[in-house]
């Protein structure tokens, strides 16, 4: 135990000062969703600039709690509620944790959510129902933030379902649409599918330890045997498969992009998906009680990364390969917040990642407005003429999620790398090795996104006239880029951030000699990236690129365009024999337990088919029931008797 | 005032209010409809004061009331409330007024279901309707309030008669199949029960005066063999109410063919009758025979959670279908009675109570869709949301409410039986957890084919909900998101009650098992 030692719970400092009202944070955006949802049509006119301020000014309450907390020695505090579910033994408290880790999240969440507030106020400018956009946009604000600022794994429960509910609202927020309906569906399934999961390590918490609050669950961890933390970390990481999009939970994520834009970007890019890493990190100390968990996190993240980077090679919607982009980085977050002493370096990357993701996100929303909601990349081509401003987002975003120095992604992803290297042992290699690659492919298919997306030849129909965005929404692009610039550097400077960290994380493992020296490794992650890079160029940039998308191509592509069989194991495994099962208990319902009943009427009652047609019926089974029970009655009473 | 005879105040009421709904010229509908729903007003406010003066921390049973009624045998008129009656009188007077404004035009002439060739009923009588409900409460707070087997009894089998008519009269096309179906079920049920009741009075006359008094019969010392037979004639009873796995097949027909406000009662309160029955009858006098089957019963009600879950996804019917989400619900509810842990006990009392208002105001809104659309077919409805969007949004709440998504009261229920019994049966407990996923795949599956996609041509000119539609499902929906963040006024009652009837059945809550002892973990 030389490498980590999380913060002492129980040293959890009651909430003095400004921090005692933390919870006007999550109230202002809840306020802001109620309001615009209670008031109806009332509040059309006003109620989505009302829904932007109430999430700017939670954004500047959110910079002076993090002043307010930076000021305090032991920067992690508690505010109780009240008593929410108490009964006997199980005593649960709503209240808040306000801790450098929670408080990361919350300027991320208030800090994003409103950029992309503002810029939805664009996006959606002439949906007629903006409004419900909105308070479902706060929602999902204030259930985010109660997610973070939970200080009990039941109250987090109740965030990670708020969002998962926010999800499902805003991903069929056109619900007249099918495709958009069923992906709502899907994501909350799987989501409950994880949920599953959550509970159950929240059961077996309070089986074993009594306790569900963070700071129980973590003072008492120490006592638990390396089976329970196993069992716990591992149903934890289920739960956290399905909010993040994890193998073998992954496949909702895509299909949601059937939801506006700025709910991708927010949402499905840079927020709520992350849930899964915060839960990871936030429950360090039961992962330092099972090195297996932690094992099969970094298998899951390595695998995650692989698959989405395979599949996002294949799709020409410029929605989905940002989708699976975005399943991919977030493979890479777990498999470092896996490694003993990395989960800084995965707050890290969550951190540049919704800076870039949300960046390129909204800048692929801004070619849609411009070209009629078209998202078939064959049908872009030559943009950055006509959409400067957009191509300069996007490009900025590219470059840092290539992880070209000295742009964000190059600092959280080198990192990365390096941690799986020095890892050590075989599977540092093999994890070391699946980074190292990872970059590469991401080179490749980001770089086959902007090549089809902003150069080449114009390929889209003549009555289409692409045009720049409003300054509504170039605005928030134009600060996610500088973000995307900026933020890898700043938060890395002098371990900047792994310091502040420390008290929800414990100290960052110091490594004594490094697998490769980081410099060499630098180096050949550069390399390989600029091998992506030009492997696409050469493939996509220097050839016209076809209409529709060619038809003789190698198995893995064809896999990868039927997002590598996944979706039709669903369906064989789970779906069909699911309905099957449900259409045989029907008609067993239906013919055998009912109709054995039926049956036994028909004894009783003379013939069930007399007792439908007639009243009188009625009145004849009704004597014989009585008969049947005045024999009962005095089987009955010879029983007592007998007993007695 | 601790002297004041709540209870009997309380059932006399609507008694009254049906009294003179009864002597009301036939013609004045709308004054007997304004009388009824200001009868259960002041129950409401009754019941509002009642709860105000029970203290949690005082003795088991309050405001308790006793006087001979046939000496001969004993039976007493004899009432009182515990913290599990209580909060369950209390949803009967939240849930009737409600109920009596979703079924405000219920006995007016109706138009026949699309695709089906029934009669219409002519010239049914708002007079009857609306008194039948009242009299129906009185019947639900007996059965709550009494503490006399006998008296319990009585209710027991007296309130199935309002209900028979308001099913036979009011219903739906297969109304007197449904109904004669539900009766008789009951009635095989109540006579198991009546047989066991009659056992429990022999067994007391063996040792002392025979009695009904509850409190007197919980002391008695039955032979082992003895329980056996006395419990199964309880639980069987008390199982077909519920109704639990696999004796619940006249449910989905009662429910699909009771008009919207018996609907609403009968799977909201009559229903928990049977899980009540469990916790005040099952369980403290046969504590041998309950410890002996519980785990069977356990069993049972896992299964009846997850083939309640996997039958509503495959109805086609919609009142069919929130019928059996019930099946999957009383599940829960059986599971939390009988997991025999404080925190299970509590949760199933506070799921009957929520279940109540959750399925009420989904049997409501599928009943205000089906007066729009004519037809209860799930196929007959697409796009809805785009015509009605309150109704879709109510509908929706409504659903998450079943689903216990966190924030919402079930979700506080589900969870507590949950967790209380994974602390002694795990594999239970894991299994019923799969249930969350089913309960939202049901759900969804539901909303997303009649509110969401396209707009069905036939339904272009539905309208949305009206003011007293909403005025009905808007108490409902407040309660529980109340509840769901504060339910600890609940729990506080609850919680006593529960740790009573633990009591009773001999067990102890589960200690953590790996938790350190209070010093070491100071070290």
């Amino acid at each position: 135990m030389t490498a980590l030692l999380a913060a002492e719970p129980g040293r959890y400092v009651g909430a003095t000062g400004s921090l005692s009202i933390l919870w006007l944070l999550l109230a202002l955006p809840a306020v802001g969703a109620a309001v615009l949802l209670l008031g109806g049509r009332r509040t059309n006119g006003w109620g989505p600039l009302f829904a932007c301020a109430t999430t700017g000014a939670a954004f500047v309450f959110a910079l002076v709690e993090f002043f307010a907390l930076k000021g305090q020695h032991a920067r992690s505090v508690d505010l109780h509620l009240f008593s929410w579910i108490p009964v006997a033994g199980f005593q649960v408290d709503a209240g808040l944790l306000f801790d450098p880790l929670s408080a990361t999240f919350v300027l991320l969440i208030t800090g994003v959510g409103f950029l992309i507030h503002v810029y939805s106020l664009g996006y959606l400018e002439h949906d007629p129902r903006k409004r419900v956009f909105f308070a479902y946009l706060n929602l999902f604000i204030a259930a985010m933030l109660l997610l973070v600022l939970g200080d009990s794994y039941l109250a987090l429960y109740v965030g990670w379902e708020g969002v998962g509910l926010a999800s499902y609202l805003l991903i069929a927020f056109w619900f007249f649409k099918p495709a958009a309906a069923t992906a709502a569906k899907k994501a909350f399934i799987a989501n409950r599918v994880g949920d599953v999961g959550l509970s159950l390590a929240i059961m077996v918490m309070f089986t074993t330890l009594g306790t569900t609050s963070f700071a129980g669950v973590f003072g008492a961890a120490g006592a638990l045997t390396g089976a329970t933390a196993t069992a716990i970390g591992l149903l934890l990481l289920l739960g956290a498969c399905g909010k993040s999009g994890q193998f073998p939970l992954q496949t909702w994520l895509p299909d949601a992009m059937e939801g506006p834009t700025p709910v991708s970007a927010l949402i499905h890019a840079a927020t709520m998906v992350t849930a899964g890493v915060y839960l990871i990190a936030r429950s360090t100390p039961v992962f330092d009680m099972s090195p297996d968990a932690r094992t099969v996190v970094t298998i899951i993240g390595a695998v995650t990364l692989v698959i989405g980077c395979v599949i996002g090679c294949a799709y020409d919607d410029i929605k989905k390969v940002l989708a699976y982009s975005t399943v991919s980085q977030i493979g890479y977050m777990f498999l470092a917040v896996g490694i003993k002493g990395a989960g800084a370096i995965a707050i890290l990357h969550l951190l540049t990642h919704g800076f870039f993701k949300a960046c390129m996100f909204l800048s692929a929303g801004s070619v849609m407005h411009g070209m009629r909601d078209q998202v078939d990349m064959r049908r872009f081509g030559a943009l950055r003429k006509v959409m400067p401003v957009t191509f300069g987002c996007f490009l900025t975003g590219y470059l840092a999620i290539i992880g070209l120095p000295p742009f964000a992604g190059f600092f959280s992803k080198d990192k990365i790398i390096e941690a799986a290297y020095d890892k050590g042992g075989m599977s540092g290699y093999l994890l070391g090795t699946v980074a190292l690659l990872g970059a590469g492919f991401t080179a490749f298919y980001m770089t086959r996104l902007m090549v089809m997306t902003f150069f080449g030849k114009q390929r889209w129909a003549d009555d289409i006239h692409p045009h720049e965005s409003p300054l509504t929404m170039t605005g928030p692009m134009v600060l996610l880029a500088i973000g995307s610039l900026a933020s890898g550097g700043l938060l890395v400077l002098g371990g900047a951030l792994q310091h502040w960290l420390e008290p929800s994380l414990g100290q960052s493992v110091e490594v004594g000699v490094h697998t490769i020296s980081p410099v060499v490794l630098t180096l050949l992650t550069l390399l390989v990236v600029a091998g992506g890079v030009a492997g696409a160029y050469l493939q996509f940039g220097r050839r016209a690129v076809p209409l529709t998308p060619p038809v003789a191509v190698t198995p893995i592509t064809v896999a990868a365009r039927r997002n590598l069989y996944f979706d039709a194991l669903n369906e064989s495994v789970l779906m069909r024999p699911g309905q099957y099962l449900t259409r045989a208990l029907v008609f067993v319902d239906n013919r055998g337990i009912d109709g054995a009943v039926n049956a036994l009427a028909a004894g009783i009652g003379g013939g069930s088919g007399r007792l439908r047609r007639t009243q009188t019926g009625f009145v004849r089974s009704y004597a014989l029931s009585m008969f049947g029970g005045a024999f009962l009655v005095v089987g009955a009473l010879l029983a007592v008797r007998l007993g007695a | 005032m601790s002297n004041f005879p709540w209870l009997t105040v309380l059932g006399i009421v609507p008694l009254a209010g049906a009294a003179v709904i009864g002597v009301l010229p036939r013609r004045r509908e709308l004054l007997a409809k304004q009388v009824a729903l200001l009868t259960s007003l002041v129950t409401l406010g009754v019941t509002i004061a009642m709860c105000t003066a029970f203290k949690a921390t005082g003795s088991r049973f309050q405001f308790v009331q006793s006087h001979d009624w046939i000496r001969a045998f004993g039976v007493k008129y004899a009432v009182g409330v515990d913290g599990i009656a209580l909060v369950l009188i209390a949803l009967i007077a939240v849930l009737v007024p409600v109920v009596l404004l979703a079924s405000w035009d219920d006995a007016d002439a109706e138009l026949p279901l699309a695709g089906s060739d029934a009669p219409v009923a002519r010239g049914k009588s708002v007079k009857t309707l609306f008194s039948l409900l009242l009299v129906l409460e009185t019947m639900m707070i007996g059965v709550f309030a009494a503490t006399d087997v006998f008296l319990f009894y009585v209710f027991f089998e007296a309130m199935l008669i309002p209900m028979y008519f308001l099913i036979g009269t009011f219903g739906g096309p297969r109304r007197s199949y449904a109904a004669v179906k539900f009766l008789l079920y009951s009635l095989v049920g109540g006579l198991l029960m009546l047989a066991a009741v009659i056992g429990l009075y022999v067994v007391s006359t063996s040792q002392g005066p025979g009695t009904f008094d509850f409190t007197a019969l919980s002391r008695l010392n039955i032979s082992h063999p003895v329980q056996l037979a006395l419990f199964s004639g309880f639980f069987i009873a008390f199982a077909i109410k519920a109704p639990l796995f696999p004796f619940h097949t006249w449910l989905p027909d009662a429910g699909a063919e009771a008009p919207v406000g018996s609907a609403v009662l009968l799977v909201g309160v009559l229903d928990k009758v049977g899980t009540f029955g469990f916790l005040r009858y099952c369980l403290p006098l046969f504590p041998y025979a309950a410890r002996t089957f519980a785990p069977y019963v356990i069993v049972l009600s896992v299964i009846g959670i997850l083939y309640g879950a996997l039958l509503a996804m495959g109805q086609k019917d919609l009142k069919r279908l929130v019928s059996y989400t019930s099946v999957a619900h009383f599940g829960f509810i059986g599971m939390g009675c009988f997991a025999f842990t404080t925190q299970a006990g509590t949760g199933a009392v506070l799921y009957m109570v929520n279940h109540g208002l959750s399925t009420g105001a989904l049997f409501m809104v599928i009943g205000f869709l089906v007066v729009r659309g004519r037809s209860r077919l799930l196929s007959d409805y697409s796009g809805i949301a785009k015509v009605a969007p309150v109704l879709a949004a109510l509908f929706f709440v409504s659903g998450l409410s079943s689903l216990a998504l966190p924030g919402l009261s079930t979700f506080v229920s589900e969870f507590l039986v949950l967790v209380g019994t994974f602390t002694r049966y795990k594999v239970a407990a894991v299994f019923a957890t799969v249930g969350i996923v089913l309960a939202a795949l049901y759900i969804l599956l539901a909303y997303q084919r009649t509110m969401q996609g396209a707009l069905s041509s036939a339904h272009e000119r539905m309208k949305d909900l009206r003011f007293r539609e909403v005025a009905a499902l808007a108490p409902l929906i407040a309660l529980m998101v109340v509840l769901g963040f504060y339910p600890k006024p609940l729990t506080d009652v609850i919680t006593p009650a529960v740790g009573f009837t633990m009591q009773d059945v001999g067990a102890h809550d589960p200690s953590p098992t790996q938790a350190r002892p209070v010093a070491e973990q100071k070290r």
